[in-house]
C-alpha cells in the first residue's frame, strides 16, 4: 500500500489515502452546508441578545468559543440577567446539555480511527447536528477525521462569526420567523431521524419518545423533556432487543 | 463582572463534562450488553424526536405538518432537497399571512 504525501501543507490524518483525506473534507463541509443557514441567524441572535443583557464583547466570544452549545447558552444568558446563585446556573447549564452524555456514550463507538487528542477535541465540538451527522456517516461511509472536523469548523467557524455580527447589528435582525429560521432545526432534525429509518424497533422508538418527550414538555417542562423523551425511548429499544443470532418472530 | 467570567468557564466545564462523560464510563465497560448496544443504537433517533416532538405539538398546524413532512421527504429525496423544499414552503405560507 503506497503512502501518498499531501500536497498542500493539509495535516495528515493516521495516514489516509489523500483521495478519500479530501473528499472526507468536501463531503463534510458539504452536509454542513444546510445547518449553517440555521446556525447563522440562531448565533447572530444569541449575540445581540448577549450584549443587550449586559455583557461584555469578550465575554460573548468566551461564552460561545468555549461552551459552545447554543440552547444553553441562552438558558445561561436569561439566568445570569435574574441573579440567579452561580450553583444553580452552572447545574441549569448541566441539566440542558445532559442529552450529551448519551451522545457521547453512542458517538464514541465510531471514533475508533481517531487519536486520544482528536477524540478530547471530536467531544468538544459534539453539538446536536455534528452528532447526527457524525452517526449518519459512521453508517454509510464510516466516520473519519477528517469528515468530523471538517463538519465541525465549518459550523464553529459560523457560529462563532454571526455571533460578532449579530452583537454588531443586532437590532437588524427584526422577525427571524418570516424566513421560517425558526423552524428550520425542527425540520432538518425531523429529516434526519427519518434517515435512520432502517434501524431495529425504529417506529416504536419514535412514538415512544415523541409521546414521553411531549408529556414531559406539558407537565414538568423544558428542558427535561429532552431527557426523558430520549430515555424512554432508549428503554423501548433495549425492551425490544433480542440476543445477536436469535431469528426475531413476526 | 469577574463572577460571570468564572460562571462562564464552570459552564463550559459542566458542558464538556457531558460531552466526554458519556464515552468515559462507557469505555470502562468491556463487550456490551445486547440491550445496551440496542440502546445506544437508538440515541439518534429517540433524543432528536424528543428534541422535535414539542415544536411539533405546540407551534401549530403549519409547523406540525412542515415538520412530519421533512422526514416523509427524507424517505425519498436528499435531506438537503427534502429540508430546502419544506422550509421554502413555509416561508410561503407565512407570507401569505397563513
Amino acid at each position: 500500500m503506497s503512502m501518498t504525501r499531501n500536497d498542500g501543507g493539509m495535516p495528515d490524518f493516521a495516514g489516509e489515502p489523500t483521495s478519500t483525506f479530501r473528499s472526507d473534507v468536501s463531503d463534510g463541509i458539504r452536509d454542513a452546508l444546510p445547518i449553517l443557514f440555521a446556525v447563522a441567524p440562531f448565533a447572530a441572535v444569541f449575540g445581540a441578545i448577549a450584549l443587550e443583557n449586559g455583557l461584555s464583547f469578550g465575554e460573548l466570544l468566551l461564552t460561545s468559543m468555549s461552551i459552545n452549545a447554543g440552547a444553553s447558552q441562552f438558558v445561561m444568558l436569561d439566568l445570569l440577567g435574574q441573579g440567579v446563585p452561580a450553583w444553580s446556573i452552572v447545574l441549569t447549564v448541566f441539566a440542558v446539555n445532559f442529552r450529551h452524555v448519551l451522545y457521547s456514550a453512542a458517538v464514541g463507538r465510531h471514533l475508533s480511527k481517531f487519536t486520544t487528542l482528536q477524540k478530547a477535541l471530536a467531544f468538544f465540538v459534539l453539538v446536536d447536528p455534528q452528532y447526527a451527522a457524525a452517526e449518519r456517516r459512521a453508517g454509510r461511509d464510516g466516520l473519519r477525521p477528517a469528515y468530523y472536523f471538517s463538519f465541525a469548523a465549518a459550523i464553529y467557524i459560523v457560529w462563532i462569526t454571526s455571533n460578532c455580527i449579530g452583537a454588531a447589528f443586532g437590532s437588524l435582525i427584526e422577525n427571524p420567523a418570516a424566513f421560517g429560521l425558526d423552524v428550520m432545526l425542527p425540520i432538518y432534525f425531523a429529516g434526519l431521524v427519518a434517515g435512520f429509518h432502517t434501524r431495529r424497533g425504529f417506529g416504536v422508538i419514535l412514538v415512544v419518545s415523541a409521546a414521553a418527550s411531549t408529556l414531559a414538555f406539558h407537565t414538568i417542562g423544558s428542558p427535561w423533556h429532552i431527557t426523558i423523551g430520549g430515555l424512554c425511548g432508549l428503554a423501548a429499544a433495549a425492551l425490544l432487543s433480542r440476543p445477536k443470532g436469535e431469528a426475531s418472530h413476526g | 463582572m469577574d463572577n460571570t467570567v468564572l460562571i462562564i468557564c464552570l459552564c463550559a466545564l459542566a458542558t464538556y463534562l457531558t460531552r466526554t462523560g458519556g464515552h468515559l464510563i462507557l469505555s470502562r465497560f468491556g463487550a456490551l450488553h445486547h440491550r445496551a448496544e440496542a440502546a445506544l443504537d437508538a440515541v439518534p433517533v429517540a433524543v432528536l424526536t424528543a428534541l422535535v416532538a414539542p415544536a411539533a405539538t405546540t407551534e401549530g398546524p403549519a409547523e406540525a405538518i412542515a415538520i412530519i413532512l421533512a422526514g416523509v421527504l427524507t424517505l425519498r429525496f436528499s435531506l438537503i432537497i427534502s429540508v430546502s423544499a419544506v422550509i421554502l414552503r413555509v416561508v410561503a405560507l407565512r407570507s401569505r399571512g397563513r
